[in-house]
C-alpha cells in the first residue's frame, strides 16, 4: 500500500477505535446512570420502577414534616394536588427546604411505597420551581379541571 | 439622567458596531484601503461608548436609583457598597452589559496590537469581530436593556442582590470566566478572517496563539474560581456539580485546550490547518452555546437566570447565524487551506493529534451529558437527569489516558521519534510511578482507582522533570543558562502540565482520603471525624448589615490541641426572606477542616455538617499553575519580536 494511503488508514482506524470505545462508555454510563422524574400521581398509579434510582418530587405538603428527636431522620409528605406520596431522608434538608415549597428528591422507592431519599434538592431561588415539579402540577391539575368540568355537566 | 444617557450610547454603539462588520469588508471587496482603515477607529468608538453605558449602569447602582428596573431588582439601599456594584453583573440584563463590554475589551486590545497584523487581517478581524459586537449589542438591547425604568411608580426601596450573589467570590468570578468565554471570540475572528482572505499559513497561527493561550488562562482561572466560590458558599463542600452551567464553561475549556494545542502544531509544521479552523469555530460555538443554556431557561441549572422564551429564541438566532455562517464559510473555503505537509506517526504531530482526539471525545461526551436531558424532554421520553455518575465514569478514564499521552508529547520529536528516545524514559517512568503509587496506596489503604490515577500523576511529573533536564543539560554551557534560555512557552506547556497533576492528586485525594459527616447536635456536644475532635461550642443571634444571622462557634481538636475556631453561619436575609449558609473553614496545604450549620432541628439541636477534606486546595491550586502556564505562553518573546519585525 501506498506509504500516505497506509498512514491515513491507521490515523483513521485510531479514531475509530477511540471513538467507538468512547460511545461504548457513554452507552453503558447513559444506562446506569439517567434518573427518570415520576410525579405523585404516576407513582399512585404504580408506574415508578423499585429499587432503581429515580426523581420524585411535588410539593411539601404543610405540617407532613416529622423529625426523629434522636437522629437527623426526617419524614414529609409530597403532592401535585391529586396525590401525595411520603419521603424519608436521613440527612440536612437545603435551606429552601419549607413546607409549601416545590422540591425534587433523588432515591428509590420501598415496598412499603414511601420513597427513601438519597438527594433532596431545593432550588436557590425564591420564585423557582423545578420544571419537573411545575409541569407534574400542570398536569394534575389540568385532570383536577376536566375532572370539575365533567363534574358540572351532570 | 444616567440611564438614559447608557441607553442612548448603547444604541450609538450599535451602529458603529455595524459600521465596523460592514465597512472593512466592503473595503476588502473594493480594494479600498480607506475603508479598511476604518476598522481601529470604529472599534475604539464602539467600544467607549459600551463603556459608556456600563459606567452609567454603575452609576445608577451607586446612587440607589430604583426606578430603573434592574437596580430595584437587584440592590438595596442596605447592600454593602461593593455589592452593589457587582450586583451590576449579578442577573440577567446587567451580565449581558458585562460580556458586551469585555467583548469590546477583547476588540479594543487587538485594534490597538492591529500594526502587528498585516494591512489586510487586522481590519477583516475587527470586521468579524464586530459582527459578534451587532450580535450581542442587539441581543441586549432588543431583549435584554437593563436600562428600562419604572415610572412614575418607582419604589422606594429594591428588592436586594440574591444573597448567594453577595460574596467576594461572585465580585471576581464572573469577570474572569467572561473574559476566557469571550476571549475566544477573538480565535474565531481570525479564524474566520483566514477563511475570508485565504490567508492561513504559519503566521496567522502565530498572531491566534497568544490570544487564545491569554483566552484559556482567563477561563482556567475564571473556572477555578467557580468551584472555590461553590464549595465556600454553597454549603455543603461540593467542588464540581457537572451542573448544566458548569459544564457550559467547562466544553469551551476543553475544546480550547484542543486548539491550543492544534494552533502549536500549525504554527511549528503547518499541518492540521483546517482542523484548527474548525476547532476555532466550535470552541466559540460552545461558549455561545453556554451563553444560550444559562439565559434560556431551558436547561435545569443553579445558575440558571429567569427564564424567558423570546431571549432563548434571540440566541438560538444569533447561534445558527454566526455558526452557520462560520461553517458556511469553512464548508467554501477550507478545501483551500488544506495542508500539503505531510507528518510522521512517530512524530509530535501525532501525539498532538491523539491529544486532539481525545479532547474533542471529552467534550462531546459532556455535550451529549448535558443535552441529554433536553433531548429526552423534546423527543417526549419523560423528565430525566443525568447525574455527576455519568460524568465521572464517562470523563475520568478518557481523562486519565489523555494525561498519559500529555506527558509523552513534549519527549517526542517534530516530524519523526526515535523509538529508543522515548523508550528510556517511558520506562523509568513507569517504573517509578507504579511503586510510588502502589506504596502509596498500600500505605493509605486506597483503592484501584486511586492507585491507577496517582500513578499516572507521578508519571507526568517523572516525564515532565526528565524531558526539562534532558533540555537543560545538552550542550556545553550548564544547566542554568541553559534553562534560561528555553522559551516562556516550554515553561507555560511544563507548568500547565504540572497543574494538571496538582489537580488530579486534589480530586483523588478529597474523593478517596475525605470524611463527611452529617451530625445532629447541640450545643456543648463533641464529635469526631478523622481524627479532629469538635466541640460545638454555642450559637449567637446577630444582626448583619441585610441579614440576621444565627452564628455558631466550633472549636476543633486534634490529639488534645486547639487547632481551630470555626464561625459556621446561617443568615436570613430579610429583604428576599431568604436562608444562606455560610460555611466555616480551616483551610490548610494538606487538609480542610469544613463545618457548616443545616437547619436548626428542634429548640438546640442543629443538623451540621463536619467534612475534613484531603487535599482539597489542590484542585484549585493546580487550577492556578494552569492558569499561569497559560499567561506564560501568552507572554512568549517570539510573539512579540516576530511583531515588531513586520
Amino acid at each position: 500500500m501506498h506509504p500516505l494511503r497506509r498512514k491515513r488508514l491507521i490515523i483513521i482506524i485510531a479514531i475509530l477505535l477511540i471513538l467507538s470505545s468512547a460511545v461504548g462508555l457513554v452507552m453503558f454510563a447513559l444506562q446506569q446512570n439517567i434518573n427518570l422524574f415520576f410525579s405523585p400521581t404516576q407513582i399512585a398509579s404504580g408506574e415508578a420502577p423499585q429499587q432503581a434510582t429515580i426523581r420524585a418530587g411535588g410539593v411539601v405538603v404543610e405540617g407532613s414534616v416529622k423529625r426523629d428527636p434522636q437522629t437527623l431522620y426526617v419524614s414529609f409528605d409530597v403532592t401535585d394536588y391529586q396525590y401525595s406520596m411520603t419521603i424519608e431522608y436521613l440527612g440536612i434538608l437545603p435551606d429552601l427546604f419549607r413546607e409549601g415549597q416545590g422540591i425534587v428528591a433523588q432515591g428509590s422507592m420501598m415496598a412499603n411505597g414511601v420513597f427513601k431519599a438519597t438527594q433532596v434538592l431545593a432550588k436557590h431561588d425564591e420564585e423557582y420551581m423545578a420544571p419537573e415539579v411545575s409541569d407534574a402540577l400542570k398536569n394534575a391539575q389540568s385532570k383536577r379541571v376536566t375532572v370539575t368540568e365533567s363534574a358540572l355537566s351532570y | 439622567m444616567f440611564p438614559e444617557l447608557g441607553q442612548f450610547s448603547l444604541i450609538l454603539s450599535l451602529f458603529f458596531a455595524l459600521s465596523l462588520a460592514v465597512l472593512p469588508l466592503v473595503g476588502y471587496w473594493k480594494g479600498n484601503r480607506l475603508l479598511l482603515e476604518t476598522a481601529r477607529p470604529l472599534t475604539l468608538i464602539m467600544s467607549m461608548l459600551v463603556l459608556v453605558g456600563f459606567i452609567s449602569l454603575c452609576i445608577a447602582f451607586l446612587s440607589d436609583d430604583f426606578s430603573v428596573l434592574y437596580v430595584a431588582q437587584n440592590s438595596n439601599t442596605q447592600l454593602p457598597i461593593w455589592y452593589k456594584v457587582s450586583a451590576v453583573w449579578g442577573s440577567h440584563e446587567g451580565s449581558l452589559l458585562f460580556w458586551v463590554l469585555i467583548l469590546c475589551g477583547w476588540c479594543s486590545a487587538v485594534a490597538l496590537k492591529i500594526r502587528t497584523l498585516p494591512a489586510d487581517v487586522g481590519p477583516i478581524v475587527l470586521a468579524v469581530l464586530g459582527i459578534v459586537c451587532v450580535g450581542f449589542l442587539s441581543f441586549l438591547l432588543f431583549t435584554s436593556s437593563p436600562f428600562v425604568r419604572i415610572l412614575p411608580d418607582a419604589p422606594l426601596d429594591g428588592g436586594d442582590l440574591n444573597p448567594l450573589l453577595q460574596d467576594f467570590g461572585l465580585i471576581v468570578h464572573p469577570p474572569v470566566l467572561y473574559m476566557g468565554y469571550v476571549g475566544f471570540s477573538v480565535a474565531f475572528a481570525f479564524a474566520v478572517a483566514a477563511l475570508i482572505t485565504g490567508n492561513l499559513n504559519a503566521s496567522w497561527a502565530r498572531w491566534a496563539r497568544p490570544w487564545t493561550a491569554a483566552s484559556w488562562a482567563f477561563l482556567t482561572l475564571g473556572i477555578t474560581l467557580g468551584s472555590w466560590w461553590a464549595y465556600y458558599e454553597l454549603g455543603w463542600g461540593g467542588w464540581w456539580f457537572w451542573d448544566p452551567v458548569e459544564n457550559a464553561s467547562f466544553m469551551p475549556w476543553l475544546s480550547g485546550t484542543a486548539l491550543l494545542h492544534s494552533l502549536a502544531v500549525t504554527e511549528k509544521r503547518g499541518v492540521f490547518k483546517s482542523w484548527t479552523v474548525l476547532l476555532a469555530i466550535f470552541t466559540f460555538s460552545l461558549s455561545l452555546l453556554g451563553a444560550f443554556l444559562v439565559r434560556s431557561g431551558v436547561l435545569t441549572s443553579v445558575h440558571s437566570f429567569a427564564a424567558d422564551p423570546t431571549r432563548g429564541v434571540f440566541i438560538l438566532g444569533l447561534l445558527i447565524v454566526l455558526i452557520g455562517g462560520s461553517l458556511l464559510l469553512y464548508a467554501i473555503r477550507a478545501a483551500q487551506v488544506r495542508s500539503t505537509v505531510s507528518f510522521g506517526l512517530s512524530g509530535r504531530e501525532a501525539w498532538l493529534l491523539l491529544n486532539n482526539i481525545l479532547l474533542t471525545v471529552l467534550t462531546l461526551t459532556v455535550l451529549l451529558g448535558t443535552l441529554y436531558p433536553l433531548l429526552f424532554d423534546v423527543l417526549g421520553l419523560g423528565k430525566i437527569s443525568v447525574g455527576a455518575p455519568y460524568f465521572n465514569a464517562v470523563f475520568s478514564p478518557i481523562a486519565l489516558l489523555l494525561m498519559v499521552f500529555m506527558a509523552v508529547g513534549p519527549l517526542s520529536r517534530w516530524h519523526q521519534t526515535s523509538a529508543n528516545a522515548l523508550l528510556v524514559p517511558c520506562v523509568i517512568a513507569v517504573l517509578v510511578s507504579v511503586s510510588v503509587s502502589a506504596g502509596l496506596v498500600y500505605l493509605l489503604g486506597f483503592g484501584v482507582t486511586a492507585f491507577i490515577s496517582l500513578a499516572v500523576a507521578m508519571w507526568v511529573v517523572v516525564l515532565s522533570f526528565y524531558d526539562w533536564f534532558s533540555k537543560v543539560s545538552a550542550g556545553t554551557k550548564g544547566i542554568i543558562p541553559r534553562a534560561r534560555q528555553l522559551p516562556r512557552n516550554y515553561y507555560g506547556m511544563l507548568l500547565a502540565h504540572l497543574g494538571m497533576v496538582v489537580t488530579l492528586v486534589g480530586i483523588v485525594l478529597v474523593t478517596v482520603n475525605s470524611e463527611e459527616s452529617m451530625l445532629r447536635l447541640s450545643p456543648g456536644d463533641q464529635a469526631t471525624v478523622a481524627g479532629y475532635e469538635f466541640r460545638f461550642d454555642r450559637v449567637e443571634q446577630l444582626k448583619g448589615p441585610n441579614y440576621l444571622s444565627s452564628k455558631g462557634q466550633f472549636t476543633a481538636y486534634k490529639e488534645g490541641k486547639q487547632v481551630a475556631v470555626l464561625y459556621p453561619e446561617k443568615r436570613f436575609f430579610t429583604t428576599r426572606q431568604q436562608v444562606m449558609t455560610e460555611a466555616a473553614l480551616d483551610a490548610g496545604f494538606t487538609r480542610d477542616l469544613y463545618v457548616s450549620l443545616g437547619e436548626r432541628v428542634d429548640e438546640q439541636a442543629w443538623g451540621v455538617r463536619v467534612y475534613v477534606k484531603s487535599f482539597v486546595r489542590w484542585i484549585w491550586l493546580g487550577g492556578l499553575l494552569m492558569m499561569a502556564g497559560g499567561l506564560l505562553a501568552a507572554l512568549d518573546k517570539r510573539y512579540r519580536k516576530r511583531a515588531r519585525a513586520i
